[in-house]
């Protein structure tokens, strides 16, 4: 019986572990016998340091802080973006009226506008949000608006007939078929999201895992840079996951063919 | 007496995407009375569809009228249920059996009870115990199945069924006309049925409107089936009228074929 586990969960998470072991064996081996400086720390010594840092609180306070601002924001665009792109999907007029907004600003990239974000909001953490609303608002606004228009027609035909309003057509067919877009819209927003927030904390900030990158350049702490790199890879793994995981679940049976 | 359905030369034009009017159905004349199995029979690209769709309210008839017990068909309404051709109408994040509540549940009937009837109308279709199963869970014999349900458990006063069985499997699809004729029997539910198969139209149909090959299709001619209780293919008076349907959309198949080519 536990064998058989066993080769279940080896079936499952096997080729992840040897993925991840054979990432590690490369970074020691390439920094170990091909650099051999002390500007690109083999990973032992990354994760000795790491576990410091660990102890003395420092990459915890780093980490929380990174992590409150992207779900601040994150949360907060997704909660704006999803109702526009409802909006946006389901009725022309509102369509034609907001694309200008989303077809223009979607191409100034988050990064471009941490200037500004500083200049109104300075360098707490208002800036930092609006950036993490502004990079997730338009992936989530195309996706469920994509979503929306992806509908089979025949859904909405088929609740017609049933006798549904337009209302509960609305609440009880187009927002659960629209579901699975507007994870995938969060799922990327997510990725961007990290992005923004490095990019905001190495130009201005207080704390968080991008001034713990720059402090690391200012000191000449390189172990200090790869520990904040390894977390944020860490991290985005972890959370990237999580939204596999629940799109999965959700979209099992929110599945858009069916 | 007016019919239950009426189609009063009715004509629809689409406009392609080159800005062209193309006319699917004109001069379209049918009577349907209440308690038929009405089969409208043609070839591909006639219109048939497009006439269901017009009768379900989902599209408005360019010229002409569509009179539901003497009134005009203005929209969709639940007394006449759809049945879809493909399985996208399903609702894929719903179970069956919540499906085929999904119109009492619009219309606020009572958990229990609608889980009742819900489960009564699961069993009429031959799908006991398959009410939990998602629609993905299902093969496409027993999606139709939940489609039937769904429509007949809001107790429409005519059922309109759009090439439901096209998509299946040929002994799936004999073994759900051999189902939905006797269910038929039961109920004797008016029936607007569409399908380009003359096998299926004579095994189900109590009357069958042959139409011309589009576009601007009509009714080429009506024949009117009369065979009583389970139909078999190797009677004599099954082939006879196979033979008159066959004849009758013979030239009608050629002429589309050639169209389309």
């Amino acid at each position: 019986m536990p064998s058989r586990r066993l080769r279940r969960l080896w079936s499952r998470y096997g080729g992840y572990m040897v993925g991840f072991v054979s990432l590690f064996l490369l970074w020691h081996l390439a920094s170990v016998y091909l650099v051999s400086s002390v500007l690109f720390p083999p990973p032992m010594i990354v994760l000795r340091k790491g576990l410091l840092l660990i102890r003395t609180g420092v990459l915890l306070e780093h980490l929380w802080a990174s992590i409150q601002r992207i779900l601040a924001g994150f949360i907060a665009g997704s909660l704006l973006g999803i109702p526009i792109g409802l909006a946006m999907g389901s009725f022309r007029p509102v369509r034609k009226l907001l694309e200008p907004y989303t077809e223009f600003l979607r191409f100034i990239p988050s990064v471009a506008m941490i200037t500004v974000a500083v200049i109104w909001f300075g360098i707490g953490e208002a800036s930092k949000i609006f950036l993490i609303i502004y990079t997730t608002i338009f992936i989530v606004i195309l996706n469920t608006a994509a979503g929306v228009s992806a509908i089979a027609a025949n859904k909405i035909r088929a609740a017609q007939a049933l006798g549904a309003t337009r209302t509960q057509i609305f609440f009880h067919v187009a927002l659960p078929a629209t579901v699975p877009y507007i994870l995938t819209g969060m799922r990327l927003a997510m990725a961007n999201s990290f992005t923004t927030i490095v990019a905001a904390e190495l130009i201005a900030a207080n704390e968080g895992l991008g001034k713990m990158l720059w402090d690391g350049r200012m000191f000449m702490l390189v172990d200090d840079i790869f520990v904040s790199l390894v977390t944020l890879g860490l991290l985005g793994f972890v959370v990237d996951r999580m939204f596999r995981w629940s799109i999965y679940t959700f979209a099992g049976k929110y599945s858009p063919a069916t | 007496m007016t019919p239950l359905v009426a189609f009063r030369d009715v004509q629809k034009t689409y406009r392609s995407l080159q800005g062209v009017d193309d006319m699917a159905v004109e001069h379209f004349d049918v009577e349907i009375e209440a308690g038929e199995f009405f089969c409208l029979l043609g070839p591909s690209g006639c219109g048939k569809t497009t006439v269901l769709k017009m009768l379900a309210g989902f599209e408005a008839p360019t010229a002409g009228e569509i009179l539901m017990q003497g009134r005009p068909v203005t929209g969709a309404s639940r007394d006449r249920g759809v049945v879809f051709q493909g399985d996208d109408s399903l609702y894929g994040w719903l179970t069956a059996v919540e499906n085929v509540e999904f119109g009492l549940r619009m219309r606020h009937v009572p958990k229990a009870a609608r889980r009742e009837r819900a489960m009564r109308y699961l069993d009429l279709v031959g799908l006991r115990g398959q009410g939990q199963k998602y629609p993905a869970e299902l093969s496409g014999g027993m999606k139709q199945r939940i489609q039937l349900a769904r429509a007949l458990v809001n107790e429409p006063t005519m059922l309109l069924m759009d090439e439901p069985f096209a998509a299946l499997d040929a002994q799936t699809r004999a073994l759900m006309q051999a189902e939905l004729a006797s269910l038929w029997r039961t109920t004797r539910t008016t029936v607007l049925f569409i399908t380009h198969d003359i096998d299926e139209a004579v095994t189900l149909g109590t009357r069958i409107g042959v139409m011309r090959a589009g576009p601007r299709s009509q009714v080429k001619g009506v024949i009117d089936v009369a065979l009583d209780g389970a139909r078999s293919r190797t009677d004599d008076a099954f082939l006879r009228y196979y033979k008159q349907v066959y004849e009758m959309i013979r030239d009608e198949v050629a002429k589309s074929i050639a169209r389309t080519d």
